[in-house]
């Protein structure tokens, strides 16, 4: 039954939605990578008040193995303030859950006990394929006409195209393929919009094939994953431009559009250069009447002793950043950018997004530097900042180790391990709570991915009004 | 037309204009996009026009189909299908989308028009619409079921109507614009749809129970 009211989590601008109280729950991404457990949503206390802060304080299993957790979302979220499609009494409940490996999407209900959510829907692969021709489900965002996925592969064993279905927010049937026109996209990964403007943005990874059993060398310097931005007219559903960054720009990933509804600029996250593994971050904008992208931040790679690196990488002797995850705060001033190959989280001031001032950055695990946490100096840590999660006031920053199985057995050969931290960040300060850091068994032998906040968080929702 | 035929006319007219989905919010926010207070009262007609032909079309059809078929048949199947309408909006957990958020006049007209065609805003007026005389007052000319009168009838009807939605929706267009500010949205719209839906239930009993 919808509420009478809109669900209290839903703000018409960010400026409401920063002024939220904060979240008292997390929930996380767990998987396990040998698929003989089945993989997780962990549940984190993270009210500082409470007696089991920072501890896994509830856990819902899934039925199946091998599901490869990666992103997930909200049911519902801001957007349905808007004029446009308005249903503000449907609630922010239920985590939109896909196996990124299975292609079965969880409808998990978090409501009637937060810390012990429960599945109430399965929707088998076959559902994704006959209806939208799609598989490997990724990122789910709540918007204008339902709930939008993307996913990276075809149908039927197909490679590709990837692209977006469309579930319905209520039923969750998957609806359909949601472009009527793909143009000349291929790959696919993230997508998000500027919801006011009737613009959808889409970035490139690879096909299934390209990335499961972990990053193909020949591809990669043969240039041959996605370096692309993609433009769509959301309302029309059809690509409108694509935007090239160059194929030494390999790995187009995350896309963190402004928050403020009248801005025309976002920021998306490259993985790695092949011409001097350098990551760097591009913010899409107008130029004229055509969409752009200009590289605002390069992070350089570190030199390593070549023994001291993973065969993937030794015959550079340096170690990637490997940018795999950026977040926006919602008051668009801050910028996190998780450098996963050395183990560096840095925040930047994009007040200005043209001209990035870094402001702040933390150092755990890493390929060589395995960085301790504050709270544990004496353990090494694998795994790097991957998955980064801002709250809605921008004043508490998570972030897990995990980026994806079998990239992390690549880059971490040794065991990648389990490990979540927080960061305080104010305006003049940006360090780890030393009293947050759920890490090894807390997680059951899972690798935690995505971290999404009770009542949404940073990259949970779009708002109409400024 | 009698008073409370009118006065029943002119608190729908409100009720309509009161809620956020048929239209002054897509006003405030086109205002807030440009920051623009004229953008929300220029947007303020072409959603009342959308919203008049609307239930114009209501108006006119009931009041021409008066003028030759018995007002019983009219008002009890009339009233059946309210009360169907109304449970089905009720039932119903679909929502529509006909529009993104750039949109012109023209588009912001047909939007309107649509929204409450599908929300059956003429509808809930054919209880005022079969239970008032046949012609305004003032405008009958011993000639009551003249289709001349029964069709400004059916104008009428829909002016008094429009205005008063326009009136209100105006009203909180503005308000919020300038006063209140949207953080309003999250402590006062009600699901206005659900009290639509038993809107339309009971106008339809009402019509149907008054006919018998």
């Amino acid at each position: 039954m919808p509420l009478w009211k809109p669900d209290p989590t839903f703000y018409a601008s960010p400026r409401d939605a920063a002024s939220a109280p904060p979240e008292k729950l997390a929930y996380v991404a767990a998987f396990d990578r040998a698929a003989e457990k089945p993989d997780a949503i962990a549940v984190l206390d993270v009210d500082p008040g409470s007696a089991s802060y920072g501890t896994v304080v509830g856990w819902t299993e899934l039925p199946y193995l091998g599901d490869e957790l990666h992103h997930f979302g909200w049911n519902a979220c801001s957007s349905a303030l808007c004029p446009g499609s308005p249903h503000p009494h449907v609630e922010r409940r239920y985590l939109i859950v896909p196996g990124l490996r299975s292609s079965r999407v969880y409808v998990i209900d978090t409501k009637d006990d937060p810390v012990a959510p429960k599945i109430v829907k399965t929707l088998e692969p076959d559902e994704l394929a006959k209806r939208a021709g799609y598989s490997r489900p990724h990122t789910v965002h709540c918007g204008p006409e339902g709930l939008y996925l993307t996913a990276l592969g075809g149908a039927n064993g197909e490679d590709g195209p990837g692209g977006i279905a469309l579930l319905d927010h209520t039923s969750f049937e998957v609806l359909g393929r949601w472009e009527v026109d793909r143009g000349p996209q291929h790959f696919a990964y993230d997508a998000w919009w500027h919801i006011a403007h009737d613009v959808l943005v889409a970035s490139e990874w690879g096909t299934p094939s390209m990335i499961e059993d972990g990053v193909v060398g020949e591809l990669l310097l043969g240039r041959k994953y996605g370096h692309s931005l993609n433009f769509f007219d959301l309302r029309k559903r059809k690509h409108v431009q694509t935007v090239d960054l160059g194929d030494e720009h390999q790995m187009v990933l995350e896309l963190r559009p402004a928050h403020d509804p009248t801005k025309l600029y976002g920021f998306a996250g490259v993985v790695v250069s092949v011409e001097d593994l350098s990551a760097s971050v591009w913010v899409w904008h107008r130029d004229g009447d055509r969409w752009a992208a200009t590289k605002v931040i390069t992070i350089p790679a570190e030199p390593a002793d070549p023994d001291s690196l993973p065969p993937v990488i030794r015959p550079f002797g340096a170690v990637p950043p490997l940018v795999t995850d950026i977040d926006l705060s919602v008051d668009d001033q801050w910028l996190y950018v998780s450098c996963w190959g050395t183990g560096e989280l840095k925040r930047y001031d994009v007040s200005d997004p043209f001209h990035p001032v870094e402001a702040g950055s933390v150092r755990i695990g890493g390929i060589v530097d395995r960085t301790p946490h504050p709270a544990d100096p004496g353990r090494p840590l694998a795994g790097g900042p991957q998955m980064v999660e801002v709250s809605r006031d921008g004043e508490r920053v998570y972030v897990t180790n995990s980026l994806y199985g079998s990239w992390d057995d690549q880059f971490y050969p040794d065991g990648v391990g389990a490990w979540m931290a927080k960061l305080d960040s104010t305006p003049d300060g940006f360090s780890f709570d030393e009293r947050f850091f759920p890490s090894g068994d807390a997680f059951r032998g899972r690798r935690p991915h995505q971290t999404r906040l009770q009542g949404g968080d940073a990259s949970s929702d779009s708002y109409c009004y400024p | 037309m009698n008073d409370g035929s009118l006065a029943a006319l002119v608190a729908l007219g409100a009720f309509h204009g009161l809620n956020p989905a048929m239209g002054w919010l897509f006003a405030v926010a086109r205002g807030l996009q440009e920051r623009s207070r004229s953008l929300v009262l220029q947007s303020l007609p072409a959603i009342a026009a959308g919203h008049a032909a609307s239930v114009g079309a209501v108006a006119v059809l009931v009041a021409l189909t008066r003028s030759v078929v018995a007002t019983r048949a009219v008002a009890i199947g009339g009233g059946a299908v309210l009360v169907g309408f109304g449970l089905w909006r009720l039932l119903s957990r679909r929502h529509f989308r006909w529009v993104g958020m750039r949109i012109s006049l023209w588009q912001l007209a047909g939007w309107s028009f649509l929204m409450s065609s599908v929300h059956g805003a003429g509808l809930m007026l054919l209880p005022v619409l079969t239970s008032s005389g046949t012609a305004p007052a003032g405008h009958d000319h011993g000639l009551a079921s003249s289709s001349g009168s029964a069709l400004s009838t059916g104008i009428f009807v829909t002016a008094v109507h429009t205005l008063s939605m326009f009136t209100v929706a105006g009203v909180i267009a503005v308000l919020v614009y300038e006063v209140v500010g949207l953080a309003v949205l999250r402590r006062a719209w009600f699901d206005l749809d659900r009290v639509w839906a038993v809107a339309l239930i009971g106008a339809g009993t009402v019509t149907a129970f008054t006919a018998w």
